[in-house]
């Protein structure tokens, strides 16, 4: 396959930034999207240009660090991390505009590499269940319907890409932030806290400079886990309870 | 050099709970004065991390990642094994210990992989306390599945995700602690190099991966989480960013690294499919419950597939060889992981392979789908077929898997006491970055057990032994050591960047990994071994002098970051290959051809080789020194592993 490429280069979080085109030839389509930009920085390192920075690390779909803005969607045409897609999914010939994401909380820091870090503040400001190590009931003391566990992990499963941010016209959180607020209120462990926990998190989501909800669907049509908006509005019921019968934040 | 193991007095049940007793406390008042730096915050790191905070150090949290949720721990598929026995099949601590040392191959220490089965229910509790989504029954108890050398179902999990669940869980408990101040977090940040003042380890040098700066950081001990070092073979199943960076500069500080040649090569993982090949990718081992590993029977049949005249579903029952089930009745597909790659290999070898490259077996769940139905099997691995699909193209509910072994898991590591810590005072190693607990081979299901027994349940108690001894106090880093250590880090970033060779990291690395995987990989000989540690030597030489690493230090420089990764693998690779070749025998995933009984199993040598292997650098371009831990076994009867 030959390809036209299209990306973002920024040499730094001050620098302006833009688009730079470059030519690749002999791509195989069974090559991963990352393995074609491997492909990429081998010629442009052979030629002493400086290769093309984009975070990236387990290339299994399962750490969230790979991002990439594709052709204008997140992780690109399919609904999978951009390490899992391959190029099969495009055809010669074909240009391809790549993008860091884009959002006021996500700032980047170099061409396709950004700063995600207040995700780790949303998860911080209340994402857990308040026990030390030790000291806890044995494990099958607290029987959890099937069902709940299941749904619990379904919201588990989010692997903190920043995709649903990417997607959302808002720049909004709600997905990433509902997902643990979700998993943790279904399950029996993260009752004690379960309001103080939604009143902070979604203040801390605020507080990085996500945007609002509007309930389009973006998120979780581009979701690389499938995660679902039904999430949004367990933590939209998790947080209007709190807020009326709680004297917390 | 004498090592000395601290492995306590007393019967094997006996040694942990008395070694607790008889080990010194850091009062509670106290334990505000000591600094704790923690490198890596995978399952080990995190919840070592988060652990030490609750007990009230004061703690750093490193980690080369955006975020320490990232770590590769995060990609562990299939389980975690503890010895709860809920399933009533007989399953105990003493089992899971016996299972332990027996797929290790008998090269692990008895006390350690005694207080690790020990623990390991600990471990489920904690998780499940922090609001881990473990897999339940519908009776709303925990449900188990069954990993390879074991004959009881004791592997708990969360759909194909465990490592991923737990982790998120480890994180969760280290983020509170960053909330209460008690943990200090630096992501992006990599470690360049140990700091050791009269003996001691007092702190580490980093660079930050963003601005470059090179910092100094002081503690009172140093905790090594920082995972395996797989990717030597430039080709696994490791995340791309896992190094031996962190290691290796302890090592060269003086810690002393044991067994490195033991590798584990998993038998499930997707062939490569051409040279663009970045990494492998691994089908969990539970999948080897449901699975049937198959080949044809013939090499006719299997040249017909390869040329794709007939598919894998045109093959006839009796034309098919489940060489797995054929040779270890007993065990079956579940044989530990050690022997099913060595005999994927072996078909292959006979011209038996079933892809284009002649370098991959069947992995059938059609038998199974017949049995329980699609929709049970999809709900057990529904995420490890869409895997497999969204990477190969092809669809497992209808066509065979295609599997072949790809380095995973490094057994070897820095050597460590029963307390977890190196031959460096004040120095520890947690999870894959020690040696201690899997001999030769590890068991499905147990790094992650490995990893939380000891962030969770050991270091919170042997790092207060340490400490109690120790001044607390406030340690500066204006010490010249400091300073001096710093220079030399800036000195080989120069150095680095200045060689403008003619060829890029990636050329070295590749170069590194196609030695390994040829030499120091499935299959080892004397004559190919030493031939590996000449082109090692050569390649290194060429590194140094022709490597081109482009852009300065004072950014956000990638090239930069990974021709510090392959310099350090370059230097560990030879010595893989000396330990290799120092173990004249074949034990676990270390297989030497010259060394096997008739059947084609390992052969040890217990009279000889019952020993942990740990070098000491003496200096650049020596020879390293091999420093020997004898292995006892006063419970358990070496006896040659029959998976039959």
């Amino acid at each position: 396959m030959n390809l036209t490429l299209k990306i973002w280069r920024q040499k730094n979080n001050s620098d302006k930034g833009g688009f730079k085109d470059y030519k690749l030839g002999g791509i195989s389509k069974d090559m991963s999207f990352l393995e074609m930009l491997d492909v990429l920085n081998e010629e442009l390192s052979a030629k002493g240009e400086d290769p093309v920075h984009f975070d990236h690390d387990c290339r299994e779909g399962i750490c969230g660090m790979c991002s990439l803005y594709i052709n204008g969607k997140p992780h690109g045409p399919q609904q999978t991390t951009t390490c899992q897609l391959h190029m099969r999914s495009f055809s010669d010939g074909e240009t391809i505009t790549i993008e860091p994401w884009r959002a006021k909380a996500f700032p980047v820091l170099k061409d396709l590499v950004t700063d995600r870090s207040a995700f780790d503040r949303i998860i911080q400001a209340g994402g857990y269940v308040s026990v030390n190590t030790g000291g806890v009931p044995d494990a099958n003391e607290i029987p959890i319907p099937k069902t709940i566990a299941d749904m619990a992990m379904d919201a588990a499963q989010c692997i903190g890409c920043g995709a649903c941010v990417a997607a959302c016209k808002n720049a909004s959180a709600m997905l990433f932030t509902s997902a643990k607020v979700s998993q943790l209120a279904l399950l029996p462990q993260g009752q004690v806290e379960r309001k103080t926990r939604a009143e902070k998190m979604v203040a801390q989501m605020d507080a990085e400079g996500f945007g609002a909800c509007t309930n389009t669907g973006a998120c979780e049509a581009e979701c690389p886990k499938g995660i679902s908006i039904t999430n949004i509005a367990r933590m939209n019921r998790e947080y209007f309870s709190a807020v009326v019968s709680s004297q917390n934040v | 050099m004498i090592l000395d193991s601290k492995i306590p007095e007393g019967p094997l049940a006996e040694k942990w709970t008395k070694h607790k007793f008889n080990v010194k406390l850091v009062n509670p008042a106290n334990k505000r004065k000591y600094d704790v730096i923690v490198v890596g915050t995978g399952l080990a790191g995190a919840s070592a991390a988060a652990s030490l905070a609750e007990l009230g150090y004061n703690v750093k949290a490193f980690c080369f990642q955006d975020s320490p949720r990232r770590a590769h721990s995060i990609a562990a598929q299939g389980g975690i094994n503890a010895a709860k026995n809920y399933q009533n099949d007989g399953d105990s601590v003493y089992r899971l210990f016996y299972d332990t040392v027996k797929g290790g191959d008998y090269r692990a220490r008895e006390a350690n992989v005694y207080r690790l089965a020990e623990v390991s229910v600990k471990i489920i509790d904690q998780c499940v306390a922090q609001g881990v989504p473990f897999a339940r029954e519908y009776g709303g108890l925990l449900a188990n599945r069954s990993f390879g050398g074991a004959q009881v179902s004791r592997t708990f999990y969360a759909r194909g995700q465990t490592g991923q669940q737990l982790l998120l869980g480890a994180y969760s408990a280290l983020s509170r602690q960053v909330a209460n101040g008690k943990v200090k977090l630096y992501p992006r940040t990599e470690m360049m190099d140990v700091v050791t003042i009269d003996g001691k380890a007092r702190g580490i040098i980093t660079r930050n991966l963003i601005t470059g700066a090179i910092e100094s950081h002081s503690a009172h001990a140093v905790l090594l989480c920082t995972g395996g070092y797989g990717n030597v073979f430039f080709l696994s199943t490791n995340a791309m960013g896992s190094n031996v960076t962190a290691a290796w500069r302890a090592h060269k500080k003086g810690a002393l690294m044991a067994n490195p040649c033991f590798t584990q090569i998993h038998p499930t993982c997707i062939p490569v499919s051409g040279d663009h090949q970045s990494k492998l990718t691994l089908m969990s081992e539970s999948l080897r419950n449901d699975g049937r590993v198959w080949v044809p029977a013939t090499q006719e049949t299997a040249e017909k597939l390869r040329k794709g005249q007939i598919k894998a579903n045109d093959i006839k029952e009796e034309d098919r060889d489940y060489f797995l089930e054929r040779k270890y009745p007993s065990f079956g597909n579940l044989v530990p992981r050690d022997v099913a790659s060595r005999n994927a290999k072996y078909v292959c070898d006979e011209g038996r392979g079933v892809n284009e490259t002649g370098e991959a077996v069947f992995l059938d769940f059609r038998d199974a789908i017949k049995r329980d139905g699609k929709d049970i099997i999809s709900a057990k691995y529904g995420n490890l077929f869409d895997m497999y699909q969204q990477i190969t193209g092809e669809n497992p509910y209808e066509m065979p898997m295609m599997i072949y072994p790809a380095v995973h898991y490094t057994m070897g590591g820095l050597w460590v006491d029963y307390n977890l810590m190196t031959n460096v005072p004040g120095l520890y190693a947690l999870g894959e970055a020690n040696f201690s607990d899997h001999g030769a081979n590890r068991l499905g299901a147990s790094a992650l057990m490995q990893g939380l027994a000891d962030g969770y349940f050991v270091i919170p108690y042997t790092i207060g032994d340490y400490l109690a001894q120790n001044p607390a106090g406030k340690i500066g880093t204006d010490h010249p050591e400091f300073q001096k250590a710093e220079k030399e880090i800036k000195d080989r970033i120069q150095k680095l960047l200045s060689i403008k060779g003619q060829k890029t990291i990636d050329h070295f690395h590749k170069r590194l990994g196609k030695i390994m995987w040829d030499y120091c990989g499935m299959a080892r000989t004397e004559e190919g071994l030493k031939k590996a540690k000449a082109m090692i030597k050569e390649l290194k030489a060429e590194f140094w002098s022709n490597v081109n690493v482009l852009g300065d230090n004072e950014e956000l420089n990638q090239s930069l970051e990974k021709a510090h990764r392959v310099a350090d693998f370059i230097e560990l690779g030879e010595l893989m290959v000396d330990d290799a070749l120092n173990r004249n025998e074949s034990c676990g995933g270390h297989f030497r051809e010259e060394y096997q009984t008739p059947e084609g199993e390992a052969l040890r040598d217990d009279e000889n080789f019952a020993y942990v292997a740990a070098w000491k650098y003496l200096g650049e371009g020596q020879e390293e020194e091999l420093v020997k831990e004898p292995l006892i076994f006063e419970n358990v009867k070496l006896t040659q592993r029959s998976y039959k």
